[in-house]
């Protein structure tokens, strides 16, 4: 996977920058701070642009690269912009004997995008995602912070529908 | 702040009365309703139910007699959203919002169940059960669970009214760690987390080993799929665990710990955060507890979608701040673990039994299980199986209860086929071992493991070479990729399933599949790598047949890999109405109306678009 | 000691020492492809693995120490047919033009293949799609024929903290890159070349500029001069089968002469230059209230990263040109007047053991006849390879002198080449100048010298105390230049190379393989060879050189006028990280 610098133009605010600062101020003498600094970092600007690893890289006193590995290491951690609505299909064993696979492709046929990318309107983003331990409502995907149980491939496109 | 074991006891007498309403089922003159708030039930809306159930007990006006607790996990997820009504412990499942209102007016204000939402099994004509009597419950024994959908895990008064912090009082005021690490090593308990390496030994190695600083970790990033025991635990009793990371500090001689939790579960951070707050508020965590001198500090650090985080070296190395790469091992982490200082790292449900034991006893715990496997364990039930959720039971219960009695069997009539268990590490158990005895040393003796502990039932409409695909997908997906053997290892495993489910497979390629599984057994550098290749060298071995089918036949037995499919037009079922010619987005079906269509297997791309649009059911896949 | 059985036979080996060394001490080598001493122990590539009798798996030998009683076996099928299964996997997974590699003949996955004798396409299967690095000056990356080691990257992090290139993404898409897969161009990396050094395959390679020179060289407009740095005739020897220490000073200017250069120099002598000028800046900071403590200004890959993250020591920063630029700017000016020649019809060539003179000879303010000072730099491994490709029968040539003016050097410039050598001849003639008497003027300054990371010293010198650091390696740089930063350490003079053990280790130096480095210190074995030259030199003081002499009175004046700084000297500009 080689990843592009986003071509999504950056446009963190002086606000923005200003919490960031703060949650490094905060955290920069902790012992392993780097996770929960980039996390948070997360939170503030929805991803992690180049922008934002280089404040954090400068501010740390370690290599751009060494941020970037870790990022990058991590599926929770995203150097491009998610849309408003993100969609997370899980592929966790439970939910894909129930035929979440059919689900996930359901809404790459819909959406017409792949699994980590967003529509160009910037509306959909499409994940797949590990067990979300709602295993008892299999198979399941979330949509931002509502969960979506039980689904047949007929109720993705009624659920879609919801958010156009 | 609690200072003293008095402290702690005037506050655990006052609330003991307040949850002697839901365990001793004391009627005073008020019901607790119990709302499931774990993430099964709050996936199924449970959060709205409280809003509404809130509105509606206003409404009636019965405020003063209703007592609404949002707790951790009952265990059984399927039924969710649940609620029970305390003191009679009526079981509701499955509560739909629109059922409400019904309930607060006939049940909580005139004490008349609404018989039709209760959970069926529990309805015997007249007779109205509880939760207990469900043969779901019957068979389990609550260790860990033990507060789990029984206290508001947000409320430190409840988790102290079951006997909380009494462990850690007991340990500071009247034991040694040499006394906490033998109780340990009595009680026989193992690691819950995968490997069952014994505890006591883990904290005697960290112990011994001189150093000021030494850490306790809690690993509580469950990634296994289709696992959520330690998710359970943490979002139904966080105080437990904290309380055993106490313990753990006190016995090896360290102050500071530390959480790693899945940052996919939100609740359960939540839970643990308002937790260590309480616990610090009352002076029950941090510095000088009981006024004894010694002092423990709690950190959450959180996940960040890595499986291999689960892996302890790898985990240290996360909190580090690095890529979570597992390191070597020797040097052990009781020598040299987190920040190269020594360290022991248990899992949650791990955590969830130490308080117990040093409550009850070594011998109490060692009284339950098997020879080599004390206690219980907890499994979350999932897959093909009506009964999804959480169960805890003695080890040495076979999987035939477990699956059967407890999980209630598989559903529509199917038959069971294999039982996954131990997640991506494990393996598949066929039927002919439901009647072994669940301990780890059994489960190695037939090809899978304890892991954390999801059961994943599968029955005969899984394809097994799929299911070995499937977890050496979610493996190649998870490997970190520092070392050979799995990096490149388990990715050329999965490209030679593919080619078998694709019906590419032949005969050699099973043999390089079996070739490559034991060379990366012995080589990976983890745990996480050298058991990566059970789920095809478990298949391999009860399910060769399903594989020479495959690569033999060219057939898929269960019908799921769809290379291996073809679409036909049952002659005598299909009228000749050319729908499915209509509906066939590549025109692979032809024929003349009025007669049985046929198709063209060169164009067809198995869509099934055809067979959803038949009205005669005359389209087949196999 | 602890007692252990390698292979059934007893042996003892000291406490804390791994499988792998206990295993070298009675003779066996145990293959190795990730492990790199003291830097890089991380049992990823399992090539070492062998058989402990009681453990559950195979166990990496680089990781594992000993205990007491442990039997140990190292060769067994068992472990033959799982290092093979490694090789096979990895080669699975690599760009298999192995005729052709730069690298065929020292790569260490190439002979370990051999050894074990694998099937080239026992696996097949998806290669990740990538992409070839050839955007910086000094080196081309190639990550299809990585194999994920990590020794580049452990060295770019531990040894010289720049952390350039690193491991990205994980599992099977894992690849070794820059943040943001950035071309290395648009990065911080200094050009120091150590990744180059240690990469066991081809995947990180100098750029080869050996084309550039056979062209020049056959230009029969062209005037073409060759200039070879004194830490490259005690490494280019390797390259041709004797042994790592080895002096082929004599064949190595026979060899530049039979590639057909018209005239065949020594950076000794402009080595000997730069102390002309250095010594004389120093001893004017010192009595002019000038910025101290001065720091060289030999090593461009230090001078990279003291632009790109300490820029608040660029006023520390000795003006003076590198030895390579001074000899390319003598030549462009006074040479090129000598010979009646423009400058642009001279071609100036430099051997190096240096990747980052590649990147130098491009710096600004460095081109003193108005045209760059140096044309073509080249590493000891290319002029290796250009030696080979012209048929030249190294061990057979006669060992030949350089050519005259710019071919004399003392034992004072020959020092260059080893961390502290630099300071050693500096001192050599700033003692001289101080004191005024030359004749007990002493020679040797045996505190400077040795691989240590930091070396300090202090000299009364005519009644003035010079207080002296010699280190080597960024982490050791850093180090030091983060504790004068505090106030924690105070110096005068102090002596900063890019790699650790100065231009003997270089980044252009002749590649050894891992099991060589990890049980010999070759920057040690090859710093002898310059300090054995050093003695047997009848000149051992730069001031003394007569080419030197014969240049300032005929064409510079004095050290440090204004001539020798409109030549000799250059200027350095604060860098941003990233661009």
């Amino acid at each position: 996977m080689v990843l592009e610098k986003s071509s999504v133009p950056f446009f963190g605010t002086a606000e923005q920058k200003k919490r960031l600062m703060a949650v490094i101020s905060e955290h920069k003498d902790e012992k392993g701070a780097l996770m929960p600094i980039l996390q948070k970092a997360q939170d503030i600007y929805g991803y992690l642009p180049i922008e934002v690893q280089q404040i954090i890289a400068d501010e740390m006193d370690i290599p751009l690269e060494k941020v970037y590995g870790v990022v990058t290491f991590y599926a929770q951690f995203s150097t491009h912009p998610k849309g408003r609505y993100r969609i997370s299909v899980c592929l966790g064993t439970a939910c894909y004997v129930k035929g979440s696979g059919d689900i996930f492709n359901r809404l790459v046929e819909r959406l017409g995008i792949n699994g980590g990318e967003i529509t160009p309107d910037g509306k959909f983003s499409l994940d797949a995602c590990r067990c979300i331990g709602a295993c008892g409502l299999a198979p399941v995907m979330t949509i931002n912070d509502d969960v979506y149980g039980r689904l047949t491939v007929d109720d993705v496109d009624r659920i879609l529908d919801k958010y156009n | 702040m609690i200072r003293t074991i008095e402290q702690l006891n005037a506050v655990k007498e006052k609330s003991a009365e307040v949850v002697s309403t839901r365990v001793n089922k004391i009627d005073r003159g008020y019901k607790d309703v119990l709302v499931c708030g774990g993430t099964g039930c709050t996936s199924s809306g449970s959060a709205k139910l409280i809003k509404i159930l809130e509105d509606e007990i206003k409404k009636n006006g019965i405020e003063e007699k209703i007592n609404i607790v949002k707790t951790g996990c009952f265990g059984l997820c399927v039924l969710g959203p649940i609620m029970m009504v305390y003191p009679e412990g009526t079981f509701y499942s499955k509560v739909e919002a629109g059922q409400i209102p019904q309930i607060v007016e006939s049940h909580l204000k005139n004490g008349v169940p609404v018989k039709e939402f209760l959970y069926s099994e529990t309805v015997n004509g007249d007779e109205i059960g509880t939760l207990d009597d469900t043969s779901f419950y019957k068979k389990q024994h609550r260790v860990a669970l033990r507060n789990c959908g029984v206290i508001n895990p947000e409320h430190i008064e409840e988790y102290i009214a079951r006997d909380g912090y009494q462990a850690i009082y007991k340990v500071l005021t009247s034991m040694t760690p040499d006394d906490v690490i033998q109780t340990l090593l009595d009680s026989g308990l193992r690691g819950r987390g995968g490997g069952g390496f014994p505890t006591g030994l883990k904290w005697k190695f960290a112990k011994a080993s001189v150093n000021e600083q030494k850490y306790v970790c809690c690993n509580a990033d469950e990634g296994d799929p289709g696992a959520f025991m330690d998710r359970s635990v943490l979002e139904g009793d966080p105080h437990a665990v904290i309380e055993a990371m106490e313990i753990a500090g006190f016995a090896i001689g360290a102050n500071q710990g530390y959480i790693y939790v899945r940052a996919e579960y939100p609740i359960a951070v939540e839970r643990l955060e308002i937790a260590i707050k309480q616990a610090e508020e009352e002076g029950l965590l941090g510095d000088d507890i009981f006024g004894t001198g010694f002092s423990f500090h709690i950190g959450l650090r959180l996940g960040a979608g890595a499986f291999v985080c689960g892996e302890e070296t790898a985990l240290m190395t996360s909190i580090e701040g690095n890529r979570g790469e597992p390191r070597p091992r020797p040097p052990f982490p009781a020598v040299k673990g987190l920040f190269e200082k020594p360290t022991i790292l248990n899992n949650v449900e791990t955590y969830a039994n130490v308080c117990q034991i040093i409550l009850n006893g070594a011998q109490w715990f060692a009284g339950m299980g098997t020879e080599k496997s004390k206690g219980t364990k907890v499994f979350a039930l999932g897959g093909k199986i009506r009964n999804t959720g959480l169960v805890e039971v003695p080890m040495g219960t076979t999987l035939r209860e477990v699956i059967e009695e407890i999980g209630g069997g598989i559903p529509n009539g199917k038959k069971f086929k294999a039982a996954q268990t131990g997640g991506p590490s494990g393996g598949c158990i066929p039927p002919e071992h439901l009647d072994v005895p669940i301990d780890y040393d059994n489960l190695i003796f037939i090809g899978s493991m304890m892991g954390s502990g999801g059961l994943i039932v599968m029955d005969e409409d899984n394809c097994m070479v799929d299911i070995a695909k499937f977890f050496l997908d979610f493996t190649v997906d998870e490997s970190c990729g520092k070392c050979t053997a799995c990096r490149i290892g388990t990715k050329r495993l999965y490209e030679i399933l593919t080619k078998i489910t694709e019906g590419k497979g032949t005969l050699e390629d099973l043999d390089k599949l079996e070739e490559l599984c034991y060379y990366i057994k012995e080589n990976a550098l983890c745990g996480l790598g050298q058991t990566a290749p059970n789920p095809v060298l478990s298949t391999l071995r009860y399910f060769r047949d399903e594989y020479i089918a495959h690569v033999v036949d060219k057939r898929c037995p269960a019908g799921v890999c769809k290379e291996l499919l073809t679409i036909r037009i049952l002659p005598e079922k299909c009228k000749g109405c050319s729908l499915c010619s209509r509906k066939c987005p590549v025109n692979a079906i032809s024929g003349k109306i009025g007669s049985p269509y046929v198709v063209d297997h060169s164009k067809c791309l198995k869509c099934g678009v055809c067979m959803a649009n038949c009205k005669f059911n005359a389209i087949v896949m196999d | 000691m602890v007692n252990i059985k390698i292979n059934g036979i007893a042996c003892s080996a000291p406490e804390g020492s791994t499988i792998l060394e206990a295993a070298r001490l009675v003779g066996i080598r145990i293959p190795t492809l990730c492990y790199l001493k003291d830097i890089n122990a991380i049992g990823a590539c399992r090539i070492c693995v062998v058989e402990v009798k009681g453990a559950r798996s195979l166990v990496a030998a680089c990781v594992y120490p000993i205990s007491e009683g442990m039997e140990i076996q190292t060769n067994t099928p068992k472990i033959v047919k799982s290092r093979r299964t490694t090789l096979e996997l990895v080669l699975s997974n690599h760009r298999k033009d192995c005729l052709s590699c730069v690298r065929s003949g020292s790569c260490e996955l190439q002979a370990l293949c051999n050894e074990y004798g694998v099937n080239e396409y026992a696996y097949e299967g998806e290669n990740p799609v990538i992409v070839v690095d050839d955007s910086s000056l000094h080196m081309v990356r190639d990550n299809s024929k990585c194999i994920l080691c990590r020794r580049c990257t452990a060295v770019c992090a531990k040894t010289q903290v720049i952390g350039v290139i690193g491991a990205n993404d994980r599992g099977f898409a894992t690849q070794i890159g820059s943040a943001f897969d950035m071309p290395l161009s648009e990065t911080a990396c200094v050009s120091c070349g150590q990744c180059t050094a240690v990469c066991p395959t081809g995947a990180l390679t100098e750029k080869d500029d050996t084309q550039k020179v056979l062209d020049a060289i056959a230009d029969p407009d062209k005037f073409v001069v060759v200039q070879a740095a004194p830490a490259v005739r005690a490494s280019l020897g390797e390259a041709f089968g004797y042994p790592i220490g080895t002096n082929v000073e004599g064949k190595m200017i026979a060899a530049l002469r039979r590639l057909g250069f018209d005239k065949v120099f020594d950076t000794n002598f402009s080595a000997d230059l730069t102390i002309m000028e250095e010594s004389a800046e120093f001893l004017d900071r010192m009595n002019n209230g000038g910025v101290l403590p001065m720091i060289t200004s030999c090593s461009p890959g230090w001078i990279r990263y003291c632009e790109n993250y300490f820029p608040e020591f660029i006023p520390n920063l000795s003006t003076c040109k590198s030895p390579q630029q001074m000899f390319g700017a003598i030549v462009k000016t006074y040479y090129a007047q000598k010979l009646g020649k423009k400058p642009e019809d001279i071609v100036s060539v430099s051997v190096m053991p240096c990747t980052a003179k590649k990147f130098e000879i491009n710096r600004e303010d460095e081109n003193a006849a108005g045209v760059p000072d140096l044309d073509i730099s080249i590493t000891t491994r290319e002029l290796a390879r250009l030696i080979k490709k012209s048929g030249i029968m190294f061990t057979d040539l006669p060992d030949e002198v350089c050519d005259s003016p710019l071919g004399t050097g003392s034992g004072a410039g020959v020092i260059f080449g080893a961390t502290g050598g630099v300071m050693e001849a500096a001192l050599r003639t700033a003692v001289w100048t101080l004191t005024g008497k030359p004749d007990s003027t002493p020679i040797e300054f045996t505190e400077v010298r040795g691989t240590e990371g930091l070396k300090e010293a202090t000299y009364n010198v005519a009644g003035t105390e010079v207080k002296v650091a010699v280190v080597s390696g960024l982490a050791q740089a850093k180090k030091l230049l983060k504790r004068i930063k505090s106030g924690e350490a105070n110096y005068q003079f102090i002596e900063i190379m890019g790699c650790p053990g100065g231009c003997v280790n270089g980044g252009g130096q002749i590649i050894q393989p891992a099991y060589v480095r990890n049980f010999m210190d070759i920057g040690k074995e090859r710093a002898k060879v310059l300090y054995g030259i050093d003695k047997a030199n009848a000149l051992r003081f730069s001031h003394e050189n007569p080419d030197v002499k014969a240049l300032y009175d005929e064409f510079l004046g004095e050290p440090n006028s204004h001539k020798a700084h409109e030549v000799l000297h250059t200027s350095y500009k604060a860098q941003k990280l990233y661009k």
